[in-house]
């Protein structure tokens, strides 16, 4: 400690100098991608006019494909939340062995790629069992046709946004203290009384979160509606496939109005979801 | 007649272990544990109102063996030390809560709320949320909700911490004054000295994770090699 010494005067001091480098870097680098964004939705407005948007709009197999997308994002995103606010639940409160398990079945739907779920979709469907398959049993027992039939765009749908609302509702659990769960139960709770009365008020945002993260996942999914599903125009063509099938026949105009159509849509659910997340903090 | 009584009670998680601990709170007695931190006292509470396994021994509550009981069927009132309100309820629906759980009609519930918040000071919260409650308004709503449903014995976990002295003098008088009155059985939780001289009828003190009852006039002696329980370390 002999040779301590303190700075004589300010100007001795040690300048750390500007930060004004490093910040312009990071936005240099950061800012290259959102240009990238930013370039390409620019294009896309570029290439069409008003009257291309009405044109698209006003055909009948697109109208179909808006009507079915509208309601397959949406069944398909309630039955996400049904199943994801349990497991979230369940996965957030309890330690037991083989959850890792259970995590990584959960991310499988996330890292596969979109035609392989479509895939094994078709193969579950379609797979001989005791002398019949699934298909065959869902026709017989529910007078249901799922494969190539608009149940199979939503189930394809299902697969791969129930794996987000988990994640959603799995960190909305996780943000909630527990331990005015377990109150409630030494004032005389079930489990499920204290889950309905205390945990779930506290996760509504979580709730309408899981539910739109879904709904955009359903809307942008094409891969595994077109094994699965198909893309027979006016039953079971949604917005993606229209892209592709507007694509496919040489309509770039129709197929750039549509992709701005569910590009408007995203924003909105993402806009949803940020003014939600805001909220939370 | 004891009210709480631990027999040999084991209490493992992870490395954590309480063993073999015995403790007997008489009926209608305010009880007060002290002891340093991580000794296992708040533990200790979690286990008498079945919020954690025991692994081995005996809990028994009012005479009646509930080692194996759910915490919802045990009827013990318990205020944690994070008080742990509910974020979404205003303060009337915390004081009806174990009511409306337990099915009461509508017209108790009312009265029993009137009381309660009159007891304790609330009635101008009533129609609040708990996000914006002072210290002292939380902590009497935490105690008014554990108390709603009239249970024989009350479990506090350090609930005079962080308060102010004014605060702390007058919610002590409160514990007091309630527990007499209703002939509660209390076992409290605190580390701190002036709070035990004036609420305690027992005191154990818990001490290389091993409790043992105490004599009050413990509480008078004064020197480094008894307890600095002010500061919350046993020496």
């Amino acid at each position: 400690m002999s040779d301590w010494q303190v700075a004589a005067s300010p100007g001795e001091r040690h300048r750390a100098g500007s930060d004004l480098p490093f910040l312009t870097l990071m936005s240099g680098i950061g800012g290259s991608y959102l240009v990238l964004v930013v370039a390409m939705l620019a294009a896309d407005i570029a290439y069409t006019s008003p009257a291309h948007f009405s044109a698209a709009l006003t055909k009948p197999e697109i109208q179909s494909a808006i009507r079915l997308t509208l309601i397959s994002c949406t069944i398909s995103a309630l039955l996400s939340v049904w199943v994801a606010t349990p497991l979230g639940y369940l996965l957030s409160r309890f330690q037991f062995r083989g959850r890792w398990l259970i995590d990584t079945l959960i991310d499988v739907p996330v890292v596969l790629p979109p035609l392989v779920i479509g895939l094994s979709l078709l193969i579950l469907f379609h797979i001989p069992q005791k002398g019949g398959n699934l298909e065959q049993w869902f026709q017989e027992r529910l007078g249901m046709r799922v494969t190539y039939a608009q149940p199979a765009v939503i189930l394809a749908q299902f697969s791969v946004a129930c794996a987000f609302a988990v994640q959603t509702m799995r960190i909305t659990f996780d943000q909630i203290d527990s331990r005015a769960e377990l109150v409630a139960l030494t004032l005389g709770c079930r489990r499920s009384q204290a889950f309905f009365h205390v945990v779930l008020p506290q996760a509504w945002r979580g709730l309408i979160a899981a539910f739109t993260i879904a709904w955009a996942r359903s809307l942008g999914e094409f891969g595994p509606i077109l094994v699965f599903a198909g893309a027979t125009r006016m039953r079971t063509e949604v917005l993606s496939t229209t892209v592709f099938l507007e694509l496919s026949v040489g309509q770039l105009e129709a197929a750039v109005a549509v992709s701005l159509l569910m590009v408007l849509a995203s924003m909105l659910v993402l806009g949803i979801v940020r003014l939600l997340g805001a909220g939370w903090r | 007649m004891a009210m709480i009584e631990l027999t040999d009670v084991t209490i493992r998680s992870g490395p954590f272990l309480l063993n073999h601990v015995n403790l007997t709170v008489a009926s209608g007695s305010y009880a007060v544990l002290m002891g340093g931190t991580g000794q296992g006292k708040t533990t200790l509470l979690e286990a008498i109102c079945g919020l954690r396994q025991v692994t081995g021994g005996k809990v028994v509550i009012c005479g009646q063996e509930m080692t194996r009981w759910k915490s919802a069927d045990r009827g013990i009132g318990y205020v944690p030390q994070d008080l742990a309100l509910f974020p979404t309820m205003t303060v009337r629906e915390h004081l009806e809560f174990a009511l409306r759980i337990r099915r009461v009609n509508r017209l108790t519930i009312r009265q029993r709320v009137e009381e309660l918040s009159e007891v304790l000071g609330i009635e101008r919260l009533l129609d609040r949320r708990t996000r914006h409650l002072s210290g002292g308004e939380g902590q009497r709503v935490a105690l008014g909700r554990a108390l709603a449903f009239q249970p024989q014995v009350l479990l506090l976990d350090e609930p005079l911490n962080a308060l102010d002295e004014t605060t702390r003098n007058r919610l002590c008088e409160l514990l007091g004054t309630l527990q007499r009155q209703r002939q509660l059985t209390i076992l409290h939780i605190t580390h701190n000295r002036e709070e035990a001289i004036a609420l305690a009828d027992q005191l154990f003190v818990i001490e290389a994770h091993q409790i043992c009852e105490r004599d009050l006039s413990f509480l008078q002696t004064t020197g480094s090699d008894v307890v600095d329980l002010n500061e919350g370390v046993l020496r």
